[in-house]
């Protein structure tokens, strides 16, 4: 499995900055030819990872959130949101459906949303030192994936 | 963002453009406000014109079901587009019975 595209980009953790992150996932996998539903699963799962970072990730100062998505040649799209924030200290209980540490009517169902839309899900996580949220997706119709 | 009008009794909300945890706030102190000036028997929340939503949107209509259900009055969500339906099904929010 060969990497044939890869872009990175980071921004500073202000909510505002969410729309800008998942649309330029979504415009970097256009040339995969995705189908709608395709780009609306990459966006709303890149939409909870990317507010996961700035909500939980930095909650009391600003940090900075990093992205970076590697397109492979079997039409894989593999994007890694990540932050040095605070960290996760239960990872298990952070992805259960429901479970959130938020007072702002946040629902509880970022991981569900990530797991359910996407084809692969793996979090890292060191307190103290921060988060890296890996989301694979398949692209069906890539030309990268044809023989 | 959101349009809001109040008739007989019912507060309709017009939801459009992208939902998320940027703009979720900001709909939802324009919601409570209208409600707690007119006091409304039924809340509508209709997504019609919503283009992008994520689980911030869940968490607006979960907070509405609360807000509406405390003065007393009825949510109903209708007009959901099919690009979010998958995101609705996953919230389980059609065992709260608001779905029209």
């Amino acid at each position: 499995m060969n990497i044939v595209n890869s872009m990175k980009l980071s921004f500073i953790s202000k909510s505002a900055n969410e729309s800008f992150a998942r649309s330029a996932v979504a415009a970097f996998l256009l040339p995969l030819d995705p189908t709608v539903a395709e780009i609306a699963d990459v966006k709303t799962a890149v939409s909870e990872a990317v507010t996961n970072a700035i909500v939980h990730g930095y909650p009391d100062a600003f940090g900075t959130v990093y992205i970076e998505v590697n397109l492979t040649d079997s039409g894989k799209a593999v994007i890694k949101i990540r932050d040095k924030g605070v960290g996760i200290p239960d990872i298990e209980q952070a992805m259960e459906p429901l479970y959130t540490t938020s007072t702002d009517e946040r629902a509880g169902l970022g991981f569900a949303v990530m797991q359910s839309f996407m084809d692969s899900v793996k979090v890292r996580s060191t307190v103290g030192k921060g988060t890296t949220v890996t989301l694979e997706k398949n692209i069906i119709r890539s030309p990268y994936g044809k023989k | 963002m959101v349009d809001m009008n109040y008739r007989d009794g019912v507060v309709t909300a017009r939801l459009f453009g992208e939902i998320d945890h940027h703009i979720a706030p900001q709909i939802r102190g324009e919601i409570d406000a209208r409600c707690e000036s007119c006091r409304p028997a039924r809340l509508v929340l209709d997504f019609g014109k919503v283009g992008f939503m994520d689980s911030s949107g869940i968490g607006l209509i979960m907070g509405r079901y609360r807000m509406i259900s405390l003065i007393g009055g009825k949510l109903e969500v209708v007009n959901v587009p099919q690009n979010l339906k998958k995101i609705f099904v996953l919230s389980g929010l059609e065992s709260l019975g608001v779905m029209k």
